[in-house]
């Protein structure tokens, strides 16, 4: 039985959510708004979107089970959903993919997108390629030097990476300056958001984009394990990958839902991206939600070792499921991630983004307290190449 | 009566319209906030939009963001903006002020204790450019409560129902944006304004200002012709960022005085 029925017909999930744009932006989304909502029951708009992504996105991916880790950690088993064999990398293609088919359908010739690792940069000129469609994104000057190898990615596959020189230069930065960009060339241009946040539709939009993973988890774990998982683990930038595995959990009250923070330099320091555990609601980007700010309601610069996760709000889903003690939220520091990235090299022969390391590494925490009956499902939301070069800069300690 | 109502009754009798300078408080630097304020309305400003810093103003163009970078770098929060009319009050009672900025700063400090202050310190209006007319209902009850003003933005691509809603909601003036973009862009489209006004009198009936693209005499000249007020921003920050500090005062009155006398030469038409 489905109960779980959000968000509403503005997009709220409980308090959280909504559209907090200027009024130049209100019939953009709109527009969106409708056009989503008609293509989200269209047959002809899903079967395209589910043969994309399986013939181009080459889904589904496997859940494997890394056995010697596990054995390693002692305790519960760990299972990976692979999103990191998804074309380019990472799970940010799922949603890129349906947001240029519903672009196309809307008769849209450009894309723009705001992207702080590159995935999600790299992911949009992907599919504007694929597509034949003019592509922009913007890009904080500061992630740029730090994902160098993504910036020369995007602009392989035609697109125009823009530098972003304003505030703290880095994710949600870029968020901004896209959205200036969509509200002055709103007439031919689809503005693809790369997370679960941003306002209504986008939200609601991404994660259904995104929901593939946890509805082929529910079938992959049935046929291979007969039972589904105890616990579902997700790294939280935005939430995307975490809305994707969590989504079509939400009813299962049983199974319990873990997104894990950057807690970057440790919680104390200040110098972190844990937004569901040290934020408070607010609005920023379109959207109500948690986030980090100071006294005076100005947004705080973030830290993580991971680009993905440096990002100071979080979907309005979260801060739903998080109110609603459906989901637990916990942080993991920077070097308990690269541990865990060493560490699964290591055991598994697999290289982890390190926004999905802070995932692997809080289960590795929780494994260990557990039985060898119980299954942790981890979205293995990336993989690590573009991650060699902070890896390498940090590696001083750990011996090769 | 408001400060607002009365300001653009007596401009009605003169036949003259409106000029609403826009400035960031703290910018370039706090001490010349109120200065500043004082010499916007020497110059002929009948209206002060004061924006409030933020930290990710979306809906705003580099120029109006750096303005706001250089009032951060100083510490310049909500808190700080209210001191600054709070002291501007002292000796100007007339001129109404229009607090322009975002939501997050306002909920921060909380409805009760915002709009309180507020009232406390001479604001007559506010703005809050992320909040459309879905989201703060509870909002605009506050700001009703202490008799502050709730200005609300339309623009070209408003439908009819949207705007019926806003001039329920809208009290003091509303702003009409005159382009698609954001503040400071160049592309106003004069004709859109004659023919969007006309509709927008026939549901609203308090005065409607003009904004986003004024950047020359010839042009807010063209738009009192057609509004109640015209709405100059980025091109007065432009001048407080290209002047040097001793001359920002001057630099800013001459300005100012010129589009003071552009929009005169339009005369009245109401
Ligand atoms: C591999 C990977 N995982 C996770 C994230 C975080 O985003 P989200 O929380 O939306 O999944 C990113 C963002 O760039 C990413 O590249």
């Amino acid at each position: 039985m489905k109960v779980y029925d959000l968000p509403d017909r503005h997009g709220h999930f409980g308090p959280y959510g909504g559209v907090f744009v200027a009024e130049t932006l209100i019939a953009a989304l709109e527009e969106l708004r409708v056009q989503y909502e008609h293509y989200r029951n269209d047959a002809a708009f899903q079967a395209e979107f589910a043969y994309e992504l399986r013939h181009y996105v080459g889904r589904p991916s496997p859940i494997y089970h890394a056995k010697r880790w596990s054995a390693h950690l002692g305790g519960a088993q760990i299972l990976l959903k692979r999103e990191d064999l998804n074309h380019t990398g990472a799970h940010k293609i799922n949603n890129t993919v349906g947001q240029a088919l519903l672009a196309g359908r809307m008769g849209k010739s450009r894309v723009i997108a705001e992207t702080g690792a590159g995935q999600h940069g790299v992911a949009t000129a992907t599919v504007a390629a694929r597509y034949g469609m003019e592509c922009v994104v913007y890009m904080g000057s500061v992630d740029m030097e730090r994902q160098a190898a993504n910036v020369h990615r995007m602009k392989l596959l035609g697109a125009t990476v823009v530098p972003v020189e304003s505030g703290s230069r880095t994710l949600k930065d870029a968020l901004n300056e896209a959205m200036r960009d969509w509200v002055t060339n709103v007439g031919d241009t689809f503005y693809i958001i790369g997370t679960v946040a941003g306002p209504h539709p986008y939200p609601m939009m991404v994660r259904d984009f995104q929901a593939i993973i946890g509805r082929e988890a529910m079938v992959q774990m049935q046929e291979e394990y007969g039972r589904q998982p105890d616990a579902l683990i997700a790294c939280v930038g935005g939430g995307s990958n975490a809305i994707g595995l969590f989504y079509p959990y939400i009813d299962n009250g049983n199974i319990r839902m873990i997104g894990v923070e950057a807690a970057g330099c440790g919680i104390e320091s200040g110098q972190h991206a844990a937004t569901l555990m040290t934020g408070r609601p607010g609005v920023l980007h379109g959207n109500r939600t948690y986030l980090i700010q100071d006294e005076n309601g100005q947004i705080i610069e973030t830290h993580s070792i991971s680009a993905g996760l440096d990002y100071p709000g979080v979907g309005p889903e979260h801060a739903w499921l998080k109110d609603s003690n459906r989901a637990e939220y916990v942080g993991i520091t920077d070097d308990e991630a690269l541990a865990a990235f060493h560490a699964l090299c290591r055991y598994e022969g697999i290289m982890p983004a390190l926004e999905s390391s802070h995932a692997l590494a809080y289960a590795a925490k929780l494994a260990p307290a557990l039985g060898g009956d119980k299954l942790l499902l981890v979205n293995l939301s990336g993989r690590g190449d573009k991650d060699m070069a902070t890896v390498v800069a940090r590696a001083s300690g750990i011996t090769f | 009566m408001s400060r607002i109502a009365i300001v653009f009754g007596e401009l009605r009798l003169q036949g003259r319209k409106a000029l609403i300078p826009f400035i960031t408080a703290g910018d370039p630097e706090p001490a010349m906030t109120v200065p500043l304020m004082h010499e916007l309305v020497k110059a002929g400003a009948d209206v002060i939009e004061l924006g409030v810093p933020f930290s990710d103003p979306m809906a705003d163009g580099p120029t109006i963001q750096r303005s706001s970078e250089r009032a951060l770098k100083r510490q310049v929060g909500l808190k700080d903006v209210l001191t600054m009319v709070a002291e501007f009050r002292t000796t100007d009672t007339r001129t109404p002020v229009v607090l322009m900025g975002y939501a997050n700063p306002v909920e921060a400090m909380g409805y009760e204790k915002f709009t309180a202050r507020a009232k406390e310190c001479g604001i007559d209006g506010v703005l809050t450019v992320d909040y459309p007319p879905e989201e703060c209902r509870e909002w605009v009850e506050y700001l009703e409560r202490r008799q502050i003003d709730a200005i609300f933005l339309l623009s070209p691509t408003t439908p009819q129902a949207r705007i019926e809603q806003v001039a329920k909601m809208a009290r003091g003036y509303v702003y009409y944006v005159s382009l698609k973009g954001v503040t400071g862009s160049s592309n106003l489209d004069l004709n859109d304004v004659v023919n969007k006004l006309t509709r927008l009198r026939s549901i609203i009936s308090i005065p409607i200002g003009v904004g986003f693209g004024i950047r020359d005499g010839a042009t807010a000249k063209a738009v009192a012709a057609l509004a109640d007020a015209v709405v100059v921003g980025s091109r007065i920050i432009e001048e407080i960022e290209n002047s040097p500090r001793d001359e920002v005062l001057t630099n800013v009155y001459h300005l100012v005085r010129s589009l003071r006398g552009a929009i005169d030469e339009a005369g009245g038409t109401l």
